[in-house]
């Protein structure tokens, strides 16, 4: 226990020295030849932006907009790439007529789907959902491919032997072969949604911490953005945190080594 | 024991070949096989490794589909694998997401059989393998031949007319696999279904088999079928008699006379698993 109390010590040293960097070098206004902090907001002034944003009572309307777009967009992704990694993984037929294209979707970054997003969905807000979705698809949808071929063979041979037929082959023993490798791409999809979110909010006519983000940049207000840049960073990691927790109770047999 | 249980589980095999392989690299792991084992037999197949003992088992059990020739049970042709034909693989194949209980019941589970009764079912089974009070474990809480008791009980319960096994204790350590090999011979006085053991090593199939089938190096065939006789029940003691050294000394000829060429081992889905590339980068 002290051990790992010790090592919280240099953790949060870590994160305070990076803070005091950040408020040596606004302050002075560095200029570090490559880099320079001349119209670099200081935490201060960030915190500052922060509690005038709270006041404004503006706050719980952009958190709303953005959450709802991410989980929207996620819970897409969510069902289809788990449903076709499955069959991917599973099938040689489904994996020759549905891999090529999505490799050529894959490197297709968010920004570049704004224009389409726009012209091909009704509403600002489907595109936007649209946008975070391909940010979560494609980890999850590969890390289930890969989970599923990882699947050991004899263990399905063994479930045959024993008398499984094609769905329970694969309820019983595909898919909770392949879920640690399911929830870690779970995870890492949850991180890249938000991601591509302040992309998505370009969009955006009104609220939504992306849209925040952007719109204090182009109006110039700089403590905004870094506050609107913070919030998704914090917002990404907490989600992300509750899947691998919520993971964590599905897989109750996952566990490290060398802990029992 | 009753009459007609021990009328189950005959094997006959008649003119065998099974092919592995694609294409140019196709070759024949067993060849030509002709064999009768009657039911309640416990036979032990012995062999250099590569030889296709485990190819013949995984026809057996219906993993592998014979190029020529027939293979029935109980005169009904061996088509895909069945309950009724349990196999038991030298590494463990339990379901890590599965209590110790749950794998025991999995083939019940898959016959339909209520939650209460294949609990019940399941705990009787894992006491008979001696594993009383370990039925809430995940499996990888267990030694490596507890897990290989869990692997036969998981069998056991859907009460097979075959029980394979492909070196099953091959991984133990020597004082657990002897332990392994009396437990099994106790199962199987109180359970008399017909036991198919491949193994490589010659004092185990001595010491367990009625019946032991040597085979050649690859193609695989039968080169010598020996009646063991040494009364039950058996014990460790056997292994030092003289009749037994004396055997043991006939299949050391018997697999020396082999041209001693190493053959990539086989296994009873086939060829040894291909290290495959990443299709894409994560």
């Amino acid at each position: 226990m002290s051990g790992s109390f010790l090592r919280w010590i240099p953790r949060v040293a870590s994160l305070l020295l990076c803070l005091l960097f950040w408020q040596l070098a606004a302050s002075h206004h560095w200029n570090l030849g490559l880099v320079t902090f001349a119209n670099v907001p200081t935490p201060v002034a960030v915190i500052e932006a922060a509690l005038g944003l709270g006041d404004s009572g503006k706050l719980g309307q952009h958190l709303g907009s953005s959450l709802g777009r991410v989980f929207a967009g996620y819970l897409a992704a969510l069902i289809i790439g788990v449903a076709l990694g499955l069959a991917i993984g599973r099938s040689k037929w489904a994996e020759d007529l549905l891999l090529p294209p999505l490799e050529v979707l894959r490197p297709i970054p968010a920004v570049a789907w704004i224009p389409l997003a726009i012209l091909m969905f009704p509403s600002s807000e489907l595109s936007m959902v649209f946008i975070t979705f391909t940010g979560a698809l494609f980890p999850i949808l590969l890390n289930t491919v890969h989970g599923v071929e990882g699947v050991d063979p004899r263990l399905i041979a063994s479930a045959k032997s024993l008398g499984a037929g094609r769905r329970a082959i694969l309820l019983e023993v595909v898919l909770p072969g392949a879920a640690p490798s399911i929830i870690t791409g779970l995870a890492i999809g949850m991180g890249t949604s938000w991601f591509c979110l302040v992309t998505a909010e370009m969009i955006s006519g009104q609220f939504g911490i992306g849209y925040y983000t952007w719109e204090s940049y182009t109006i110039q207000n700089y403590a905004d953005i870094v506050v609107g840049m913070l919030l998704i960073g914090v917002l990404g990691m907490g989600s992300s945190l509750l899947i691998k927790r919520l993971g964590g109770l599905f897989t109750p047999w996952h566990r490290p080594r060398g802990k029992a | 024991m009753s009459v007609f249980q021990h009328l189950e589980g005959r094997i006959e095999i008649r003119g065998l070949s099974i092919s592995l392989g694609e294409g140019d690299t196709a070759f024949e792991a067993v060849q030509g096989l002709d064999c009768q084992i009657e039911p309640g037999q416990f036979v032990c197949i012995l062999g250099p490794s590569g030889c296709g003992k485990s190819t013949l088992l995984g026809a057996l059990a219906g993993h592998l589909q014979p190029r020529t020739g027939t293979l029935n049970v109980d005169g009904a042709a061996v088509a895909g694998p069945s309950p009724q034909r349990g196999m038991v693989f030298q590494q463990h194949t339990l379901f890590p997401w599965r209590t110790v209980r749950d794998n025991v019941a999995f083939g019940l589970k898959m016959q339909g059989i209520g939650k209460a009764e294949r609990h019940k079912a399941a705990d009787e089974i894992l006491a008979l393998v001696g594993l009383e009070g370990f039925a809430g474990r995940w499996p990888d809480q267990l030694s490596g031949g507890m897990q290989q008791r869990v692997e036969i009980a998981r069998v056991l319960v859907n009460r097979p007319r075959l029980l394979l096994m492909d070196e099953p204790f091959g991984a133990l350590d020597a004082l657990t696999r002897l332990n392994m090999q009396e437990l099994l011979l106790d199962i199987w006085t109180r359970i008399r279904t017909t036991v198919v053991f491949v193994t490589h090593d010659i004092d185990e199939a001595l010491f367990l088999a009625d019946r032991l089938l040597v085979m050649s190096t690859r193609p695989g065939r039968i080169i010598e079928d020996l009646r063991l006789d040494f009364p039950r029940p058996r014990s460790t003691q056997l292994v030092t008699s003289p009749e037994f050294s004396h055997l043991k000394r006939h299949c050391l000829e018997l697999l020396r006379h082999e041209d001693g060429r190493q053959l990539p081992r086989l296994n009873p889905l086939g060829l040894p698993p291909e290290t495959k590339l990443p299709r894409f980068a994560l």
